[in-house]
């Protein structure tokens, strides 16, 4: 009932012949560049990792190889589990949260003042100061972190020259470097979007919540944020999904010994050129963000129609 | 719920930087009242409010609740409600969490809440809408929401800023008695704003006409609209005929004007303005159309004038007229169901009763 009349409205607003662009564009859009790449891997996912020979032959068949190889690892292993790459899997999921959390944390207080202070232009100035550093690339980006967390970077020889410390700290093998990077990357994601619902929100209902005595806590807990929700949502959905999915950071700041899921995608896809083992791992990794998005979702009760708002 | 309290502003200036909002405001309001500051659009009375609700602070001078200074004390601390201009409901609480807001801050039960909660949806008639959200009301009844929200936090002094302004004219009007019955029956102290001068005068106790922050005349709906203190609240307040001159005689509580198109005439002093004007002084003198009426009076209280054209208007007429020099005039007759129509050209007489007229200082006029 409803969908008929939301397509004619849409083509009423627009016209047909604009209508019809955006429709084709966008559909064009999800069809060949998101569904299809995507549909493709799914498929290399359950196949096995044959020579060009024989692809396409009898033995071409479908499979569930790829996927009990991250479980179990490899036939014969002396381990029940694959705890390498499942160990590298659960670390990724965690150290993500660990990051949106602490984004989340960072960028309410900030959304916070952007939005609801009255300084109009310096406000927005402030905020083009904080996109600025974006159009800077992301793998130039992580090596400048690298060069301020390295054993000989800038961090080390402030603390050092201070004298907090006498020997450099590595902040790359602690991982710290690549928190930061991580975080860093992706901030403005969850700025924005929460800054966005902040500053919609209308001044009097503070005033009207502190006017009947709340304190700034209850003001944040039953105004701000369920206003924020949308906002913190999206920002925290994006910032999850891409800090999980991210490459450039972990590969630029990540510690030697620890590795993050994508690099284990990234080798099977570039050097054992297993592209089907290479999908699975991609597969699980996408299924399982969702799957997590999807479930805090749930718990938060935030509906997928007010992130769009 | 508790009786009102008196709320005094004792000679406060509110500046915005350079900018001086409120000038020298000296007001005392009597606990229980019904008292409404009423003036044009940015003259100032939501800023008076807001430093009466403690959002912010008088440059200079005192606020004064129940006899208590209330410098240094803030909005969440302060006996006062506020119910703002857009009502600022919150939009994704419940009607009934709405209006228990308050309680909810002092950690009452939700078993409590929900009780009273359902006592004040009882008194501004929307029993069993509680459950509701702000959005599935009506304006009316977002209106009384709001209003209930304010008592349910038993508050010593209620501040209204133009409640009433987002609402329909009947539904206005409706409003207007219900919150004058509401205000008799709990007994506080109501603070109103409005720029509405027929809400101001039906509803007050008392009113406050402002003009640019500057308070012009304190008094109840009769003084301030039979005996205006300037031109300013003479001409904001209802409609009046002015007339310019210079005063060419005084006689104890009387005055000559000398106007500059329609003679001499006749006319009281208005009290504020006694002993405050000379002869050869600028002057103003305010008629009401409705004091108005066709005939001659003396030589000095009759005005001769061409019948424009007239305008029904149910209950009355409106008649306007052009005198000497192309001085409009406007005189307004009750309906008394006779056809009484004056034709059009015609030069007729009025007078009007010297008490109903009075004259002042010449000065600022409000804007149309
Ligand atoms: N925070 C502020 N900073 C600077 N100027 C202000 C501020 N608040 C109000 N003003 C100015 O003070 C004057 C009075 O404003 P106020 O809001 O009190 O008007 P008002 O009488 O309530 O008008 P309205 O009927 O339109 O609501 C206006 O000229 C306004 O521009
Ligand atoms: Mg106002």
């Amino acid at each position: 009932m409803r969908k008929p009349k939301m397509f004619s409205e849409f083509f009423k607003n627009n016209g047909l012949l604009m209508g019809g662009i955006l429709m084709f564009l966008v559909s064009f859009w999800i069809i060949v560049l998101i569904l299809l790449p995507q549909l493709s891997m799914l498929d290399f996912s359950f196949r096995y990792n044959l020579p060009p020979a024989l692809q396409g032959t009898e033995a071409d068949s479908y499979t569930l190889d790829n996927y009990r190889y991250l479980v179990f690892g490899p036939e014969g292993a002396s381990d029940a589990f694959n705890k390498v790459d499942l160990m590298v899997f659960v670390r990724t999921i965690l150290a993500a949260m660990a990051v949106t959390v602490l984004n989340l944390i960072l960028c309410y207080p900030l959304a916070y003042f952007l939005g609801q202070s009255k300084g109009g232009g310096f406000i927005r100035l402030l905020v083009i100061m904080l996109v600025i550093p974006y159009w800077i690339n992301e793998i130039l980006r992580a090596f400048a972190l690298r060069i301020i967390f390295g054993d000989g970077g800038v961090l080390n020889g402030v603390m050092m020259s201070l004298g907090l410390i006498d020997q450099p700290y590595d902040f790359i093998n602690a991982d710290i470097a690549l928190y930061a990077g991580l975080g860093y990357a992706y901030i403005l994601l969850m700025l924005f979007p929460m800054y966005n619902v902040i500053e919609s929100l209308d001044r009097n209902q503070i005033e009207a919540a502190r006017d009947m005595g709340a304190s700034w806590v209850r003001i944040h807990r039953r105004i701000v944020i369920p206003h924020a929700k949308p906002g913190i949502a999206s920002g925290m959905t994006m910032v999850f999904m891409l800090s999980a999915g991210a490459l450039a950071a972990p590969q630029v700041l990540g510690g030697t010994s620890s590795l993050w899921f994508t690099q284990l995608v990234y080798q099977w896809f570039n050097d054992t050129l297993n592209w089907q083992q290479g999908a699975a791992y991609a597969i699980v990794l996408l299924v399982a963000s969702i799957a997590i998005v999807l479930g805090f979702m749930k718990i938060f009760k935030v509906n997928m129609g007010d992130i769009g708002k | 719920m508790s009786s009102g309290v008196d709320v005094t502003l004792d000679n406060v200036w509110i500046k915005f930087g350079d900018f001086v909002a409120v000038r020298e405001a000296n007001v005392n309001i009597k606990g229980g009242d019904f008292f409404s500051f009423l003036g044009p659009s940015g003259c100032g009375k939501t800023t008076i409010l807001r430093a009466v609700s403690g959002f912010l602070n008088p440059s200079e001078g005192r606020v004064l609740i129940g006899g208590k200074d209330m410098a240094g004390i803030g909005p969440n601390k302060r006996p006062t409600a506020l119910i703002f201009q857009n009502l600022a409901l919150f939009p994704l609480m419940k009607v009934w969490e709405n209006i228990t807001f308050s309680m909810e801050v002092k950690g009452a039960s939700a078993v409590e809440r929900r009780k009273r909660a359902d006592e004040l949806l009882d008194m501004i008639a929307l029993q069993g809408q509680g459950d509701k959200l702000p959005s599935e009301l009506s304006g009316g009844q977002k209106q009384r929401v709001a209003i209930a929200r304010a008592l349910c936090a038993e508050p010593d002094v209620l501040l209204l800023d133009e409640p009433l302004s987002a609402l329909d004219l009947k539904l206005r009007q409706h409003m207007r008695t219900e919150l004058r019955e509401i205000q008799q029956r709990v007994g506080i102290t109501f603070i109103y704003i409005t720029h509405d001068q027929g809400e101001a005068l039906t509803m007050s106790d008392s009113v406050a006409v402002m003009r640019n922050g500057i308070i012009d005349q304190i008094g109840d709906g009769h003084a301030v609209y039979d005996t205006p203190a300037t031109p300013f609240v003479a001409s904001f307040v209802g409609e009046n005929n002015v007339f310019r001159g210079k005063i060419s005689a005084i006689n104890g509580n009387e005055a000559v004007i000398a106007t500059n198109r329609s003679g001499e005439l006749l006319s009281r002093i208005t009290p504020a303005a006694v002993g405050k004007l000379k002869v050869g002084d600028d002057a103003m003198m305010f008629v009401r159309p409705e004091v108005l009426n066709v005939g001659e009076g003396t030589d000095k209280t009759t005005i001769s004038a061409k019948v424009l054209n007239e305008e029904f208007e149910g209950n009355s007429y409106s008649v306007f007229l052009e005198g000497n020099g192309g001085k409009r005039i406007k005189m307004a007759m009750p309906n008394m169901g006779q056809n009484q129509h004056s034709t059009k050209g015609e030069v007729v007489s009025f007078s009007y009763d010297v008490n109903n007229a009075v004259v002042m200082p010449a000065g600022e006029l409000a804007s149309e």
